[in-house]
């Protein structure tokens, strides 16, 4: 059995962590572009702002931008390496992990997120004119997704693996968690929207940005409420992107790395794991909102803040020169 | 439309070719048998290429080093660059005959080094004898008086050598530079052979080559033979991180050793026993190929104002629980001053003549040498020692009176910092340039390894000097790397 070194397990896990976040704010404001489009939502002007509110970016962005119009945020996001929620700057720290990386990871690997980020590093205002954006959107995500292949078809199925793994879908079950919480409260039916076509089309760009539309068209014969794609969203359990498909899966994890590769402690972890799994488990999608959902989506990141830094402290802690 | 092979077109790639009074490591003429078939063959099939055709796979060769990450770092003051060491696709041809003269003047020379620094450490027989100066060697700053009295498995201390050969005009192979600390450049070799492997089949096919690729399973079998004895003795390569321009090299060992890649903040010391940091606790270490310069491998016995480094890791050395390559100290035996001396330390040891000459050297902390050297300046190479790079020396017949001037007053300043050799007109290979295929200069640094016993990767790194003219290979200072091609016996 190789060893891992707890550094390297650590710059799996957010070598995971970054592309995940680059490929969930391609979808994010490709839908939100797309959304602004249509020209049933003009006057609803706050669209291009909820990208701002999902990164909890308000502050650092109003900073530089007066307004937050669509070639602002667009610039903020795509361009702006010195923000560090942007896609260029999550690409280039998921480069440098993965430069560490190196000798753990297939040279296809390395290799394509290297050119992803060169290629990304290079875009420059004109490349991300709002009439092309959806397209470079959808190259983006495409970049991530061939990452997620090659990891898939060339990754060593040791420790390091589980690792990659357990950051993947904190983050995903992360990322879902804020794209719900702030789309419930922008998109909040006004009483006489309420069952109309532009209420049904928001709702849909919302399951589009978490890549499960046509998942929840097959299961929920064409009933768009907000009730059923919060429950999608939260407690499927086929939906790749469901925060509560991501929290079993890392649950799976956790468990392997200790019962195939030995790892003790991390005690913690488990605990806080089998916390929010009975959150899960003893609500229903009625419940949360009733009892507000940003109250439930912020005990779930709360949790989830809570099993990294449990992970970290048992198994992937750098260690610092003793004085 | 296919045409039929005809004779070789009057016109090709080399026509305009002319390397002058240079020896040409391509064209020059080979004895009889030795490898002159193959060279012939390669030379025909190189002259059938058309140079638009050759600068577009050059490209592509390029584009791919960038690609794939094969770089080195340039720190500025404002950001890194990642850079890749230059690649000329016209490789470099070393006969059977010629590789077999380099190889046993290699493993010569290695074990002349081991040998010497076991002496120094240890009975200073050398010194008593009187044959190399007490003063050089006790006085110079890379010799570690911690190593004094310690023994090291299998006597080796200089575990990978890198001993640097240029050609003169006759093709003879001298030796210009000893690197016993931690010379570089071993994965631009492997990597320069998957390249051209990829993108010139079509010459990569004409003649039966020496394969470079199991360098790193060498490399771990003499780590484990010099670890402590343990069963499966944990080998780790120690680099100081992604900002050492070395960096992709690091990766690049420790991924074909199938060892892990440990920064220094990794690695702990307890009871005298190294280990690392794992997911699973702390695991024991027994071997470390460390790519850290003495002065920072432990705070606690070197530089005390080092914040990196592993606190106890010299004492753990000392106790034999843990092998170091290369040993601590080797820095003795490539310092510019001892090298003036090898010829005479590998009769002292060996008893035999160099079978790889040095460049005749004159050592400026003699007076005699000194004055040669103050009168001839304007012909003479003048070199500090204990500098690396091709940093603050002064090639004369390339320099204005004015900076002949400068130096001497440097050199009288300072003469035991300084030897001179004079200028080797090295040997070239038709390189591709804006201008066509035109002679550059290359030398080459073939790699040795050493646990009990010496091996030598077939080959080395060839540097090449891109400039017209040049004769510094250094990669800091324009130098680019060719392919090297041993054609099997």
């Amino acid at each position: 059995m190789t060893a891992l070194l707890s550094r390297n397990a650590d710059n799996l896990f957010w070598l995971a962590r970054y592309v995940e976040r680059v490929e969930n704010m391609a979808r994010i404001l490709d839908v939100t572009e797309s959304f602004s489009r249509d020209t049933h939502n003009r006057g609803r002007g706050s669209n291009w702002m909820s990208v701002v509110q999902i990164n909890a970016d308000e502050e650092a962005f109003t900073a530089l931008h007066p307004v937050a119009d669509g070639p602002r945020v667009v610039d903020f996001y795509m361009l702006d390496a010195s923000n560090s929620t942007s896609i260029p700057a999550s690409l280039q720290a998921a480069r440098e992990n993965a430069r560490t990386l190196r000798a753990l990871i297939s040279v296809e690997l390395w290799q394509q997120i290297n050119m992803f980020n060169a290629w990304v590093g290079n875009l420059r205002h004109e490349d991300v004119a709002l009439p092309k954006l959806s397209r470079l959107c959808q190259q983006i995500r495409e970049a991530c997704q061939a990452h997620t292949g090659i990891v898939e078809g060339t990754f060593f199925r040791d420790q390091a693996w589980y690792f990659y793994s357990m950051g993947r879908v904190l983050e995903r079950a992360d990322q879902t968690t804020r794209l719900l919480d702030i789309k419930y409260h922008t998109l909040l039916p006004r009483v006489e929207d309420v069952g109309s076509a532009l209420d049904v089309s928001q709702w849909n760009a919302l399951l589009r940005a978490a890549a499960g539309y046509h998942g929840f068209r097959r299961i929920s014969a064409g009933k768009v409420t907000p009730e059923a794609v919060v429950g999608f969203l939260l407690f499927n359990d086929s939906h790749p992107r469901s925060v509560s498909l991501c929290i079993r899966q890392l649950e799976w994890y956790v468990t392997q790395v200790r019962t195939r590769y030995g790892l003790k402690g991390c005690s913690a972890a488990l605990e806080a794991l089998d916390e929010l799994r009975a959150m899960f488990d003893e609500v229903t999608a009625a419940e949360v909102l009733e009892r507000g959902l940003h109250e439930f989506v912020d005990c779930v990141q709360q949790q989830l803040v809570r099993i990294t830094s449990e992970l970290t402290a048992s198994y992937m802690s750098v260690g610092q020169p003793a004085a | 439309m296919s045409q039929p092979n005809t004779i070789p077109p009057t016109t090709g790639l080399l026509s305009g070719y002319d390397p002058g009074n240079f020896f040409c490591e391509l064209t020059s003429t080979r004895p009889q048998g030795d490898g002159a078939a193959d060279q012939k063959a390669l030379v025909e099939r190189l002259h059938g290429l058309d140079l638009t055709h050759l600068r577009q796979r050059a490209q592509e060769a390029e584009n791919e080093l960038h690609n794939l990450g094969i770089t080195f770092t340039v720190y500025t003051e404002r950001n890194a660059i990642d850079r890749i060491l230059p690649f000329d696709v016209i490789p470099r041809v070393l006969t059977p005959g010629e590789w077999q003269n380099l190889e046993e003047g290699v493993v010569q020379r290695v074990a002349a080094i081991n040998l010497f620094l076991e002496d120094i450490y240890h009975n200073q027989k050398i010194l008593k004898d009187g044959v190399v100066p007490t003063d050089l060697v006790l006085g110079n700053i890379n010799y570690r008086d911690f190593m004094v009295g310690m023994d090291v498995p299998c006597g080796t201390y200089a575990h990978i050598c890198g001993i640097d050969v240029v050609r003169d005009e006759q093709g003879t192979f001298c030796v210009l530079e000893d690197n016993a600390r931690t010379p570089s450049g071993v994965s631009y070799v492997i990597e320069n052979r998957n390249l051209m492997l990829r993108a010139f089949p079509d010459l990569t096919e004409l003649t039966r080559l020496r394969p470079v690729d199991n360098y790193g399973m060498m490399l771990r079998s003499a780590m484990q033979e010099i670890a402590p004895p343990v069963d499966d003795p944990q080998v780790v390569l120690l680099s100081p991180g992604i900002y050492n321009s070395a960096y992709f090299e690091h990766v690049f060992l420790a991924r074909e050793m199938g060892v892990p890649l440990v920064e220094a903040s990794d690695l702990v010391v307890d009871n005298e026993r190294v280990y690392m940091r794992t997911t699973a606790g702390l695991a024991a270490v027994h071997s470390i190929y460390r790519r850290i310069d003495d002065a920072f491998l432990d705070p606690q016995v070197f530089r005390k104002d080092s914040l990196i480094g592993v606190p106890g890791l010299m004492q753990a050395y000392r106790k034999g629980n843990v092998a170091l390559a290369n040993a601590v100290g080797t820095g003795v035996a490539d310092d510019k001053a001892v090298y003036a001396y090898m010829p005479r330390i590998i009769k002292y040891y060996l008893d035999q003549d160099p079978i790889l000459p040095n460049v005749e050297t004159h050592i400026c902390r003699e007076a005699d040498a000194l004055q040669y050297t103050l009168d001839n300046l304007d012909q003479l190479v003048v070199k500090p020692v204990g500098e690396s790079g091709g940093y603050g020396l002064l090639v004369g017949p390339k320099s204005t009176k004015e900076e002949i001037d400068a130096f001497r007053l440097q050199l009288r300043a300072n003469p035991s910092n300084y030897i001179s050799q004079p200028m080797v007109s090295l040997s070239v290979a038709p390189t591709l340039t804006d201008r066509g295929i035109a002679p550059r200069h290359v030398d080459l640094r073939p790699f040795a390894i050493t646990g009990k016993k010496t091996w030598v990767l077939p080959g080395g790194l060839s540097r090449v000097a891109l400039r017209e003219g040049s004769i510094v290979v250094n990669s800091s200072q324009g130098g680019g790397s060719k392919d090297t091609w041993v054609i099997e016996a």
